[in-house]
């Protein structure tokens, strides 16, 4: 009867304890729902953000000490994703319904999706006083229905990063000025026995990149902003995009391997810049600060590195000036605190987005004025197309929502493994779209 | 005849036959029959049945709350999700019954994945099966370094998915370590793209499938080696039997139940991957090394359309269920039949 006893108990608690180990962790919960606006209750925000490479990582972590420094009551956690690491992360806590209380966020539809679910914070009335120190495509980007939901600290356009000397050693002077130009150098360096072009197809984004600029540059803001709205790709500049693309593709002017490759990462578009086995890639402002993160000695391509807009397209509606590119910024979740928004004001301030522009990485700030603090030369022509931008497109699969996204990204895709048509890659996206 | 003749026969039967108890069952049901026996009175507030019972559902406790949250409930939730189009976040009000399933059994993409999974579970059992068998019939015999190679061999199953496919992923890079190789060998010949040609990716992916598991299904096979009595093998060389004779009509149909184990595993296994080609290839390129499962990320995860996503791993489900019943009810019932007559009297 005793060992028997004796198992018996051992079998409940162990129980017990295995109950006990499921607990879970609330307390984080707790302590954010206890502080309501007092000053004095100790705070925490939960802040998600995705600048995992230097020198963001260390940027925004004394960023936040100093904050800290400033308000002793407020605690900031940090969490740190990779691009796209970060939107498989964010994901089951926007379903629990326990969104952090800053997150990484690029507006659009995305965004557009978060206010219908109601995981995010309307701070219109919070950010009211200082949001016009702030660039105003930018902000807007993070609006919806005219209400803010967020605060831009970045805004960019894509353009093309290229290396100086693989050009001059291919003989070539200067960067391409039109579409046909831009075809004639990918021959050109290819006769110089250098890969032209870098690209992650992988990801499948960066090659939605080229196939996206081709349609505004054929068939200007309207064309794109038309096709969101009635869902109908199939139209004239979609599909000459497509051919346009199609004629790229046909020069092979990519690395071995491209239709594997990621953006960031072992063997991807930013190794195979930085390590100069290839002459230009079409990337965002971020490029620089990537490529230095991929390169064996984390200098990246340093003066070699130039900078040119994308070129113009015979025959296209666009123009040259118009844009293609978006914001990084924050999303405030719908639970956070009020010390996330002054946190916000913080990161908005003139003296950070200057320590940002100075960090030369690829981030370019969007507080008015800011812009003189950019000093690397390839970064400041970013700046200077973006000044002049006509007409910003948001990335496609942040303008349009997430699902329609992925369909253009795969659809594109399948144009570059010579699977699709021009006209198929409309088609599917119509379909998609319900257009 | 008249029904009346049948009572006869029936009160003809000795009224003992009643209190015996059937054959197999212990004193327990006797005690609940109502007949005292000694030393059997007295057993305490709960009797001896519902202490066992007690004490079996306290056992099966954890392990059944577990498989109920985790694998019941998910499921049941799943196939309810999947009559849905649903984005995750807005509420459930989209009703669309069986279309999902009609749309993924329409899809190439998703019927390539199912053809692809089937594929390895074949290769593996063309391919890796024998190689881990003749590795197990290798590594039975007495050599120095034995343990070392089984030790060896092992290793990479120790692995986590995830690491051996990112540490993969390096190697295969277009120039990379596996490349070098090979033409330092005189192989250069060979070289593919090995990752981004759509040709070539899933046979790839096999390769490192069959690199993770190899050794695990060699261990398995190993047991089932050293189970075989010495005394038949012995037997069998007494008589003539030449070393591939004694393999062919001793060792092999004695290592039956090991072999159809390890082919279960096998097939189940590539029915469910998952870590190791998502990591290796994301299921690219164009989706040419799409698993079920991957293809259930991507579609129902990345693009958001969970209702889509949950009747894909439905139907996902079904497959490797009905996979694994017509292999237990044809396959393995004669090995479980045996275990079953030899454990009762």
């Amino acid at each position: 009867m005793h060992r028997r006893t004796a198992r018996a108990a051992l079998l409940v608690g162990g129980v017990a304890l295995f109950a006990a180990s499921c607990g879970g962790d609330d307390d984080d919960d707790s302590a954010k729902d206890a502080g309501a606006s007092g000053s004095g209750d100790p705070v925490t925000i939960e802040w998600w953000h995705i600048q995992n490479n230097d020198p963001g990582l260390s940027l925004w972590e004394d960023i936040a000490a100093e904050f800290e420094d400033e308000h002793p009551n407020v605690t900031i956690k940090i969490t740190v994703y990779e691009n796209e690491a970060f939107k498989t992360a964010i994901e089951p806590r926007l379903q629990a319904g326990e969104p952090p209380d800053l997150f990484q966020s690029w507006g659009g539809g995305e965004l557009t999706a978060q206010v219908d679910a109601d995981l995010v914070q309307d701070i219109t009335d919070d950010v009211d006083p200082w949001v016009d120190t702030l660039n105003e495509a930018a902000v807007k980007t993070y609006q919806v229905e005219d209400r803010q939901y967020g605060i831009p600290f970045d805004l960019g356009m894509v353009g093309f990063w290229y290396n100086k000397d693989l050009f001059a050693q291919a003989g070539i002077d200067e960067p391409p000025a039109t579409w046909d130009e831009l075809l004639e150098d990918v021959q050109t360096l290819k006769d110089a026995g250098i890969t032209p072009i870098a690209l992650g197809e992988g990801d499948k984004w960066p090659g939605m990149f080229w196939w996206a600029y081709l349609a505004l540059r054929l068939g200007g803001p309207e064309a794109l902003l038309e096709a969101g709205e009635t869902g109908s790709f199939d139209t004239e500049p979609f599909i000459q995009a497509g051919e346009h693309l199609a004629d790229l593709i046909a020069l092979k002017p990519f690395q071995a391997g491209h239709m594997a490759a990621v953006w960031d990462g072992a063997g991807g578009q930013a190794a195979t810049i930085a390590t100069e086995d290839a002459a230009f890639h079409l990337m965002g402002q971020w490029a620089p600060g990537t490529q230095q993160a991929n390169s064996p000695d984390g200098e990246g391509l340093g003066d070699k590195l130039g900078w040119f807009p994308f070129p113009e397209v015979d025959g296209g509606e666009g123009a040259p000036t118009d844009g293609f590119g978006g914001s990084n910024g924050f999303a405030v979740g719908r639970d956070a605190p009020p010390e996330a928004v002054e946190f916000l004001e913080y990161i908005s301030s003139r003296d950070v987005a200057d320590r940002w522009g100075k960090s030369n990485s690829g981030i370019l700030p969007v507080v008015i004025g800011s812009e003189e603090s950019v000093t690397d030369p390839a970064l400041q022509e970013v700046l200077a197309a973006r000044g002049e931008a006509t007409f910003m497109q948001l990335y496609l699969d942040q303008a349009y929502s997430p699902e329609l996204g992925e369909v253009v990204n795969d659809a594109v895709e399948q144009l570059y493994a010579g699977q699709a048509s021009p006209e198929d890659v409309a088609q599917t996206i119509t379909d998609a779209a319900g257009g | 005849m008249p029904p009346a003749a049948d009572a006869p026969n029936r009160a003809a039967v000795p009224l003992d036959h009643v209190d015996r108890p059937p054959a197999g069952l212990g004193p327990d049901v006797a005690q609940s029959a109502g007949a005292p026996r000694p030393g059997h009175a007295g057993r305490g507030p709960v009797g001896p049945v519902w202490q066992k019972r007690l004490t079996i559902a306290a056992f099966l406790l954890p392990a059944l709350t577990l498989y109920v949250l985790l694998a019941l409930v998910p499921l049941i939730q799943g196939a309810f999700y999947s009559t849905y189009d649903w984005n995750g976040l807005e509420p459930l009000e989209n009703f669309v019954g069986l279309q999902n399933y009609r749309d993924a059994l329409a899809d190439p993409m998703f019927l390539g994945a199912l053809r692809h999974v089937f594929v390895i579970a074949a290769l593996s059992l063309a391919l890796q099966l024998p190689f881990a068998l003749g590795l197990a019939v290798l590594l039975n015999r007495r050599m120095r370094g034995r343990a070392l190679f089984r030790l060896l061999f092992f290793l990479p199953f120790v692995l986590s998915d995830v690491i051996a496919a990112i540490v993969w992923r390096l190697l295969l890079q277009p120039s990379g370590l596996a490349d070098s190789t090979l033409e330092a060998v005189g192989f250069g010949g060979i070289v593919q793209l090995w990752l981004a040609d759509q040709k070539v990716v899933l046979y790839t992916v096999f390769v490192v499938v069959s690199w993770k598991y190899f050794g695990f299904h060699m261990i398995l096979l190993l047991a089932g080696i050293q189970q075989i009595p010495h005394e038949l093998e012995e037997a069998a060389a007494l008589d003539g039997a030449s070393r591939a004779q004694t393999f062919r009509y001793v060792t092999l149909p004695l290592l039956g139940p090991t072999i159809r184990i390890s082919v279960f595993l096998s097939i189940i296994g590539s029915l469910q991957l998952f870590d190791l080609v998502w990591v290796l290839t994301g299921g690219g390129p164009v989706g040419a090394s799409h698993t079920t499962v991957t293809y259930m990320l991507e579609r129902g995860f990345e693009r958001k359309q969970f209702g889509y996503g949950s009747a894909v791993a439905v139907i996902g489900f079904f497959v490797s269920f009905v996979v694994a019943l017509a292999y237990q009810r044809m396959v393995l019932r004669r090995d479980v039949r045996g275990a079953l007559t030899a454990m009762g009297a």
